[in-house]
């Protein structure tokens, strides 16, 4: 029986080793978006609170934030404070309302702050669905010139801003 | 009761639970099309889970879109096309046969022939008696052995 | 106070273990017979110090002590004491505490059983098994120990033990799985400690053969009862889904099947010495893989435990340690070890090396898919998910392809045989199972993939039957033919059977399992193939710690009434949690299911009716294995006498210590 044969079961778990050790630093629930570096989809949805309809290019001209929210999603009052923080800051934020009600939404929006430039109404969720998304909140950057940078699944604060989003912004001038 | 458990229904985000769509396919073939569909797409929110088998809402959402998508004529692969656009491979427990996959797909076909060309290796290969010669001890001790055990080994047991 | 003296216990029993590995292995090496001698007590020790901390948990947990963290985290003052008992081990810490209670049960059974075994040989083993169990109980005691205390902040009340979890499936599959799954420790430890003498004898085979096999037999059985419970807890029917933290026990379960049949070989022929080690070792490797796996949070499945870094990176390492070691020692002294191949190529040799190689494939494959997702997120080259499409499609042609070899087997002799002497053996059988394959054929309609699950099963089965006929005549009468067939022979025939039961239900069951999910109303009936379901009523269902909606269902077919099944939708008080209880009915040849979806409107529900023929044959396929596996182990062989053992291999009896 040859000398290395008899070494390749321990090499080959020593690679899996490293595949394990490098595992543990991932996380197999994070699910980046599938439209990364894909244009934002075209879309025709009404405004909240308004008669009237708003479009892709509507809201494609600078780098913002597509916040998708809903009056159901517990974690997206966690986070609004902070969306409010950021609206302060200058930072173009576009609200999504998700598989929502009217009346509620505007009621929210009246209670909490409105960080919002505007809010598109997804009721059936169709933009939603097209943008891949799987559950609020969910935070999209959108760049200039109307390409998704990024995405965010969960609670927006300080920590994931600084860390992830903000570089997106840096080279703007707010 | 009924509305309380209706709206918790709603709101729950559970794995493993049953969940039972009423769809009505105007067409036997798209029903056994839709059930395989449905166990082949994952849910993009949950533990491992398909979305025929997920109370979430997005898979909901899904199964919705794939009974529509099938009513409407769109081939299975169209399908899988449209929600892979969306949500990545990730959504695909059948992942595709492509060149990043390829390994995945080919790798128990290649394990399987370095295996069978390593049985005909030792057992052709070695018959001949090309081995290395035992130690003498013990050789003798799995003579003793064997010698010891005649009255209960049969060459067939 | 309580609490504190099973932390305590822990210590001590850690402290002991780190003595059974050290202390013994030294008097290995450097032949010192009273430290080797040590070995018996230290590991009773282990065992006696882990099993007080497990009943003291076990305590804390009936006496609904919330001052115990994991207590107040899984459990409830309402809960059924049963489940309450069972609760020790519904999460991560308990669950750790219930591997090393087990691993050091299997100690003690080693200390017990091993009085033929030279003392070198024992001590080496006990001590391999003192340094795992170490491992275990350190990391226990440093990442996750079970007697955390909230104090002060004791709640009054608990947050239930997830009602998913509130079964008596949580009763028995664990410990049985566990069983397995640490037992595997036994081999393992036989093969390090041969490794580490430098010489493998066939004593050797067969002194690891019969702890093998019990150790495969529980694993058999404690997977079955996860399909089981999974069938009928989780409410749509499956049985098994390809879940990482299922592959994590089916992978071992797979190589196991591998060692046992090279252990056959090695002990009968001396031969695949060096392979019959690696298997060993990679059983538990395994093993140890799929505790980490489960608990490192690396994979998503909805069997994990909570995840957490700091845990997977104590495992990892012990892993690497353990596994790596071992590899490193086998790669050094496999030379030492290896036999020499001195068998033709048509011989039982070559057919049991066959298996071997398939169920090393079939293992490799499933961590192939596993790891896939991992692999592939670890490399940049994206999300991906692998479930059961793949792994049905790569894995059931390997089981197929494996059975002609199984029909083969038994009738094959050692060492070299001839293809007609073998054909003239298996021939009738082959031609009564192509007659069955050909009739199963034709009352399927055409269904390829269960004319072949009944050529294969069938020939399987009449090739045992027949087997066993050739066997026993030849005496005066048939009960004196079949006496002289030994255990191990009845073990392999039953286990072999088990398999052929297996495939045909898994076949059946997917070729012509029905399923239809309906819109009903009470008083309304569906139709399922020949079976119709009546919605008869609609009550209140009321638990000692849930309520909900109970729907009862009045089955018939064309004889008339079949039975009533109850399909409920329950909410937990504690958790808020909903859940679905199917209603089944088992038979022998098919079960019917029931379960309630979601309330609609009009008073109706959304209901699911499935009808899956032959879906118990798989489980008792499992069970005929569990039993196979059990039954070789009273062959005569394993109680062979001292002397024979002691002079064949060439040293003095040493006594092994009471």
């Amino acid at each position: 029986m040859s000398r290395l044969k008899l070494f390749l079961p321990l090499f080959a778990f020593l690679a899996l080793g490293v595949l394990l050790w490098r595992g543990l630093a991932l996380d197999p629930a994070a699910l980046p978006s599938a439209l990364v570096g894909r244009p934002l989809p075209e879309f025709e949805l009404p405004k909240l609170g308004e008669p009237t309809s708003v479009a892709r290019a509507d809201v494609v001209g600078e780098t913002a934030l597509l916040n998708v929210w809903a009056t159901w999603c517990y974690s997206c009052r966690v986070e609004h404070p902070f969306l409010l923080q950021l609206a302060d800051r200058g930072i173009p934020i576009l609200g999504l309302n998700y598989k929502d009600e009217s009346d509620p939404a505007q009621k929210w929006l009246a209670q909490l702050g409105d960080p919002y430039r505007l809010v598109i109404e997804d009721r059936e969720g169709r933009l939603g669905l097209d943008l891949g998304v799987y559950g609020a909140p969910e935070t999209y950057v959108i760049g200039a010139d109307g390409t998704v940078k990024y995405r965010h699944v969960g609670v927006l604060d300080e920590a994931v801003w600084a860390d992830r989003l903000a570089p997106f912004f840096d080279r703007v001038e707010p | 009761m009924r509305c309380l458990l209706a709206t918790l229904l709603l709101l729950a985000i559970l794995p493993a639970k049953a969940v039972i769509e009423t769809y009505e396919f105007s067409d036997p073939s798209l029903q056994s099309r839709y059930a395989s569909l449905s166990q082949e797409l994952r849910c993009p929110k949950c533990q491992n889970q398909n979305i025929a088998d997920s109370n979430a809402p997005i898979s909901r959402d899904l199964r919705a879109i794939l009974y529509a998508q099938l009513e409407a004529g769109a081939t299975d692969d169209e399908i899988l096309d449209y929600m892979v656009a969306r949500y990545g491979e990730f959504v695909r427990y059948r992942p595709a046969v492509d060149a990043a996959t390829a390994w995945l797909w080919y790798g128990p076909l290649v394990l399987l022939l370095v295996a069978v060309v390593s049985v005909f290796w030792v057992v052709r290969g070695r018959a001949s008696g090309t081995a290395a010669p035992q130690a003498n001890a013990e050789a003798l001790a799995n003579l003793r052995e064997r010698l010891a055990e005649q009255d209960e080994a049969d060459t067939r047991d | 106070m309580l609490p504190e003296f099973g932390h305590l216990s822990l210590i001590l029993a850690f402290v002991l273990a780190c003595a059974t590995g050290v202390l013994p292995m030294v008097g290995a090496w450097r032949k010192n017979a009273a430290l080797m001698n040590l070995s018996g007590s230290l590991a009773s020790g282990v065992f006696v110090f882990t099993a007080l901390a497990f009943a003291l948990l076990a305590q804390a947990f009936l006496t609904d002590d919330f001052s115990v963290r994991i207590v107040a985290a899984n459990s409830n003052s309402l809960l059924p004491e049963a489940f309450k008992f069972a609760a020790v081990w519904g999460n991560h810490e308990g669950s750790l505490l219930l591997w090393a209670l087990i691993l050091s049960g299997w100690m003690l059974a080693v200390v017990a059983f091993s009085r033929g075994l030279p003392l070198p040989v024992v001590a080496r083993v006990l001590a391999v098994m003192g340094l795992i169990a170490a491992g275990f109980l350190a990391f226990s005691l440093f990442t996750s120990s079970p007697f955390e205390r909230l104090l002060p902040g004791t709640p009054l009340e608990g947050s239930d033990l997830n009602p998913l979890l509130q079964d008596p499936g949580l009763v028995i599959h664990p410990p049985i799985l566990y069983m397995g799954y640490v037992g595997l420790v036994v081999p393992f430890a036989f093969a390090i400690a041969a490794l580490l003498g430098g010489q493998l004898d066939v004593s050797w085979a067969r002194w690891s053969r019969p702890w093998t096999n019990v150790a495969w037999a529980f694993l058999s059985l404690g997977i079955m009862l996860g399909s089981w419970w999974a069938y009928y807890e989780l409410g749509w029917g499956g049985w098994w889904f390809w879940d990482p933290v299922e592959n994590a026990s089916f992978m071992p379960w797979l190589v196991a099947t591998a060692l046992i049949h090279s252990l056959a070989v090695t002990e009968k022929r001396g031969v695949f010495r060096a392979w019959t080690v690696l298997l060993a070792i990679a059983a538990f490797s395994l093993s140890l893989l799929g505790t980490f796996l489960v608990r490192s949070g690396v994979l998503t499945s909805v069997h994990a435990f909570a995840a957490d870094p700091e845990r997977g990176v104590f495992i990892l390492i012990f892993l690497a340690l353990v596994v790596g070691g071992s590899l490193l020692l086998f790669a050094l002294r496999a030379p030492q070890v290896a036999s020499s191949i001195d068998h033709q190529p048509l011989s039982r040799e070559t057919l049991l090396l066959i298996n071997n190689v398939i169920f090393a494939v079939s293992a490799l494959t499933v961590l192939l898919g596993t790891l896939f997702p991992l692999i592939m997120d670890a490399v940049g080259a994206g999300k991906y998910s692998v479930g059961p499409p793949y792994f049905n499609a790569v894995f059931v042609p390997l089981m197929a392809l494996l059975v002609p070899f199984m029909v083969l087997g038994p009738a094959t002799r050692w060492k070299r045989d001839a293809g007609r002497r073998i054909w003239q053996e298996v021939r009738i059988p082959a031609a009564v199972a192509v007659t069955i394959c050909v009739m199963a054929a034709y009352l399927s309609r055409g269904n390829l993939w269960v004319a072949l699950a009944a050529l294969l099963s069938g020939w399987l089965l009449l090739g045992l039957f027949w087997d066993v006929h050739l066997r026993s005549k030849g005496r005066s009468s048939l009960s004196r033919g079949l006496a002289q067939l030994s255990p191990s022979y009845w073990g392999m025939c039953l286990a072999h059977v088990g398999f052929a039961l297996a495939i045909l239900g898994a076949t059946v069951l997917t070729q012509f399992g029905d399923e239809r999910d309906v819109r009903m109303e009470v008083g309304e009936t569906a139709t399922l193939g020949d079976y119709s379901f009546r919605f008869a009523t609609l009550e209140q269902a009321k638990g000692s710690n849930y309520d909900g909606d109970r729907g009862v269902f009045v089955v018939s077919d064309s004889a008339g009434l079949v039975t009533t099944l109850n399909a409920e939708k329950r909410r937990y008080f504690a958790s808020n949690q909903i859940m679905t209880e199917a209603g089944i009915d088992g038979g022998l040849l098919r079960d019917l299911f029931v379960a309630l979806g979601e309330p609609l409107e009009g008073d109706a529900w959304s209901v699911r009716l499935q009808h899956k023929p032959l879906i118990r044959w798989i489980w008792a396929g499992a069970i005929f294995m569990a039993l196979g596996g059990l039954v070789t182990v009273a062959d005569r062989r394993y109680r062979s006498r001292k002397a024979r053992v002691a002079s064949a291999s060439g040293q003095d009896a040493m006594r092994v210590p009471t």
